[in-house]
């Protein structure tokens, strides 16, 4: 056996040279540690989050927690709506929503999936503060005034014994304490409890518990709830409505994802929507053809200018290189707005065609607000990002190759196919991948000049982002663009190889 | 060592003193989001410029009403609100509401009374839509057509819109149900009164998309606000709705053959909110404003200088001429009794609920 190294110090080489290599790379993440945590902060978890929205639904059981769970025991078969003890946790729940003011927005949440719930919830958060059960917490007073002090109240309720008793209540109860210290900024020893705590109240002495002080409540009319909430609108009888709520009470749902694909959720199962509000499907698979055409007309444009570059003497390549450029100097929208003039149909190219006789002036083409406008003032937009890399990639080729290539007796053609383009290969291929991929997120250029066939899928998620606040159904939307993403370049690397995309050098 | 190290000092001094000098600077300042443009400048003259000079307070524009509802939700969900009063149209107000993401206002108490001493609420009357919403203006999206090729039967009702043979040529609507629908049920034989109660069914809202499939193929859709001008400048289009201060800039500032068709104009509203999670003293400060900006002169003052109907009863009848142009701005309003014979108020209770599912709906028709 070989003796062991040993190093200056008399430690074993290998051990000492693997502590310096350690060091060197902790030093080396230490460098980056900035950059890393920038990024993770400032891009990887804010996307994370966003994408964590499509399937996050907690609004509903957050604001309706006992109407969730009353409504597990109603069945939607039987066609009526639900029971009596379902609309008192409503109420319940609906009064600390109100006082919160988070009832309207779980309202406009459902207001996605059954047209109504929105001002259904609006109006009932401001009438259910008037509810005509304000005759219990008469009735308990009157009984004993012990019922209307604070300070009563909470030593029952910090007694185990009639907590147990008193479900209903002490839950009521809980809620209307901390929303008094939240919303109102009092101090629940100070106010008397609400009348939906009374009505809690009620409840639980009906139910057969036993009551701190009793009191003889048979001359009490009991106040139908459920009457109540349809008084201010008959919707709340509505079964779909109670199947909607029913339906979206999981803490997570995949609703936005089939939203997103066309389907929605109903009771029976996934169905597909109707076909009057079928859109998703269509613009996703737009969206890729539009993308695969303008990758392609970048790279057909592309490409001889990238030779031309490449070949030309320095000079005169720099300034083309600046003309390449000098889009990219400009700002988008002054870009978008110049093809408006040029393509629409009294525009600049019309006017030369009519003048020229190639087109006769009641027959102006139509080069805007279609699929041809996005697919022209796209490609030019991108152009640089495919002849960048060309470009770059070009330049590593040496010329001799192609002078060999002919000295060994091949034509032109046969020279330029055989032996520069495989070459070039690389570029076009990070090219490819540059502009597919700007391309399929693009939004301001095809909402411009796109008009109704132009458009892209990125309109529709910046929709429900800026417009229709439906963030659950625009994340949906951007996670499954990023798979489809995802998926295609993966499905490159199968068949081209990644290794073999330059960007340069 | 000894470089990073004062690096490190100046580099921490420097912020530490950044930081103090925003914090000096938030004690006089206040952010106000509006949407740009000759609107921005409008406010600037009528309300910022006075208010700075009678305070002392900086006022800071920022141009993002645009995207103030879903820019509002990521702050509120950040717990910074860098924004003091943000210009939003109604229906705007009426979510940021729901949203819990402005405040309730009480127009008594918070907004000045009319020099008469009529409350803001009876002044406002029924513009103050939702709980949360200030009114500062009337628009109306209404039409305008190119005079030199109509000939001689130039459009009178809106219908002119769907007439394709008496009117031949491209048109341009908005890229949205809302007013499209209203205009096409209104066409299509449905009374004015029943147009919300037919589009509330399947039925209508079939019917109304069949009256604007017979325009379809010559309809360019917009979606920024300066599009019809544009269209009709460049003659694209004979005839196109857009909101009615544009028109008036096109025609009287920038004399095109245009004239307007104020024929069914759909009125709504523009005002500002104040957002939920400011601080006390921020807070103060936003009301403050608020109720300077939009008492009765302010209000009438801004219609100097853009075509908008101020919101209060009160400002009507003060009125006066164009800052620039020296025209008089009362019959350019879009509540000059002449001009609002025929029109629709924004039905605000509505779209907030079909809003999502009509515009799932115009949307697949329009890819068709």
């Amino acid at each position: 056996m070989a003796e062991q190294m040993l190093a200056a110090d008399g430690r074993p080489l290998k051990a000492s040279l693997n502590r310096a290599l350690r060091r060197q790379k902790l030093r080396a993440l230490a460098l980056i540690a900035p950059l890393l945590l920038f990024i993770l902060i400032s891009f990887v978890m804010p996307i994370a989050d966003m994408l964590f929205r499509s399937v996050e639904n907690e609004i509903v059981s957050n604001t309706l927690p006992r109407t969730v769970v009353a409504l597990e025991e109603w069945d939607a078969d039987t066609g009526e709506a639900p029971s009596e003890e379902v609309f008192s946790a409503l109420y319940t729940d609906m009064t600390l929503a109100a006082e919160y003011k988070t009832h309207t927005r779980l309202g406009s949440r459902l207001n996605y999936e059954s047209t109504g719930i929105s001002s259904l919830f609006r109006k009932s958060g401001r009438r259910v503060g008037r509810f005509d059960t304000d005759i219990y917490t008469d009735a308990f007073t009157a009984g004993d005034p012990a019922y209307g002090d604070p300070a009563r109240w909470a030593n029952w309720m910090d007694d185990g014994a009639i907590r147990t008793q008193l479900p209903k209540t002490a839950s009521a109860y809980d809620d209307w304490a901390r929303m008094i210290v939240e919303v109102e900024g009092d101090d629940p020893l100070e106010e008397e409890p609400w009348d939906f705590v009374f009505t809690a109240l009620y409840e639980d002495a009906n139910a057969g518990g036993v009551l701190p002080i009793a009191v003889d409540l048979s001359g009490v009319e009991p106040v139908s709830l459920r009457a109540q909430f349809s008084d201010v609108d008959d919707d709340w009888l509505d079964v779909d409505v109670w199947q909607t709520i029913k339906l979206y009470a999981p803490e997570y749902t995949s609703g936005y994802f089939l939203n997103s694909v066309d389907l929605m959720k109903t009771p029976e199962g996934v169905e597909a929507r109707p076909e009057n509000e079928q859109i998703y499907i269509t613009l996703f698979i737009r969206t890729l053809i539009m993308s695969l055409s303008i990758m392609g007309m970048c790279v057909l444009l592309g490409y001889p200018i990238a030779w031309l570059l490449a070949n030309l003497p320095d000079r005169t390549a720099n300034l083309l290189m600046i003309l390449v450029l000098l889009p990219f100097w400009t700002s988008l929208l002054v870009r978008t707005s110049a093809w408006k003039v040029l393509l629409q149909q009294q525009g600049v190219i019309n006017d030369v065609l009519v003048w020229i006789g190639l087109v006769s002036d009641g027959n102006r083409l139509e080069l805007i607000n279609n699929q041809t406008g996005t697919i022209i003032a796209m490609t030019h937009i991108l152009l640089p990002f495919m002849i960048l890399p060309l470009y770059s990639v070009m330049k590593t080729i040496p010329p001799s190759y192609l002078r060999a290539a002919k000295s060994l007796g091949a034509t032109n053609w046969t020279a330029f196919w055989r032996v520069y383009f495989p070459q070039s290969v690389p570029g076009i291929g990070a090219g490819c991948i540059l502009v597919f991929i700007l391309a399929i997120g693009y939004y301001i250029t095809p909402e411009l000049v796109g008009g109704t066939k132009g458009v892209f899928i990125s309109n529709r998620i910046a929709y429900h982002i800026s417009s229709s606040l439906n963030w659950g159904l625009a994340a949906a939307l951007g996670t499954i663009l990023l798979a489809v993403v995802l998926i295609l370049y993966w499905v490159y690397d199968r068949i081209v190889g990644i290794d073999n995309v330059k960007l340069g050098g | 060592m000894k470089i990073t190290m004062k690096l490190l000092a100046t580099s921490c001094l420097t912020l530490t003193g950044a930081m103090a000098h925003a914090d000096g600077h938030m004690a006089n300042e206040m952010t106000i989001v509006s949407w740009g443009g000759a609107y921005s400048n409008s406010q600037q003259k009528a309300y910022h410029d006075p208010y700075m000079e009678k305070t002392g307070v900086n006022i800071i524009n920022d141009e993002s009403s645009a995207e103030a509802v879903a820019k509002l939700r990521a702050m509120n969900e950040a717990g910074n609100v860098t924004w003091d009063v943000v210009d939003v149209v109604a229906a705007d107000a009426l979510r940021l509401c729901d949203e819990g993401l402005a405040m309730e206002i009480d127009p008594d108490t918070m907004l000045a009374a009319a020099p008469d001493g009529t409350p803001a609420s009876e002044d406002f009357g029924e513009l103050l839509v939702g709980d949360c919403f200030i009114p500062q203006i009337v628009y109306s999206t209404t039409v305008g057509y190119r005079t030199d090729l109509v000939g001689d039967n130039p459009p009178t009702e809106i219908c002119a819109m769907f007439d394709t043979e008496t009117y031949p040529g491209k048109r341009s609507l908005e890229k949205r149900p809302i007013v499209n629908m209203e205009w096409a049920l209104l066409c299509d034989g449905v009374a004015k009164e029943d147009v919300y109660d037919v589009l509330e069914t399947e039925e209508g809202q079939a019917q109304a998309l069949a009256k604007l499939d017979t325009i379809k193929d010559d309809v360019i859709w917009w979606s920024a606000g300066a599009d019809t001008p544009q269209l009709l400048a460049d003659g694209e289009v004979v005839m196109g709705s857009t909101y009615n201060g544009r028109l008036f800039a096109l025609i009287e500032e920038q004399k095109q053959p245009v004239a307007m068709l104020w024929d069914a104009q759909m009125f709504d509203l523009d005002g500002w909110i104040i957002p939920t999670g400011l601080s006390p003293e921020r807070q103060a400060r936003a009301l403050d404003y608020i109720m300077f900006a939009t008492d009765t002169q302010r209000l009438a003052d801004q219609a100097k200088y853009i075509s908008y109907g101020p919101a209060r009863a009160s400002s009507a009848p003060l009125v006066g001429k164009h800052a620039e142009l020296g025209i008089e701005m009362a019959p350019h309003m879009p509540t000059d009794p002449e001009n609002a014979k025929n029109t629709f108020l924004y039905n605000y209770e509505f779209w907030a609920d079909y809003r999502d599912d009509l515009d799932a709906k115009f949307q697949a028709w329009l890819s068709q």
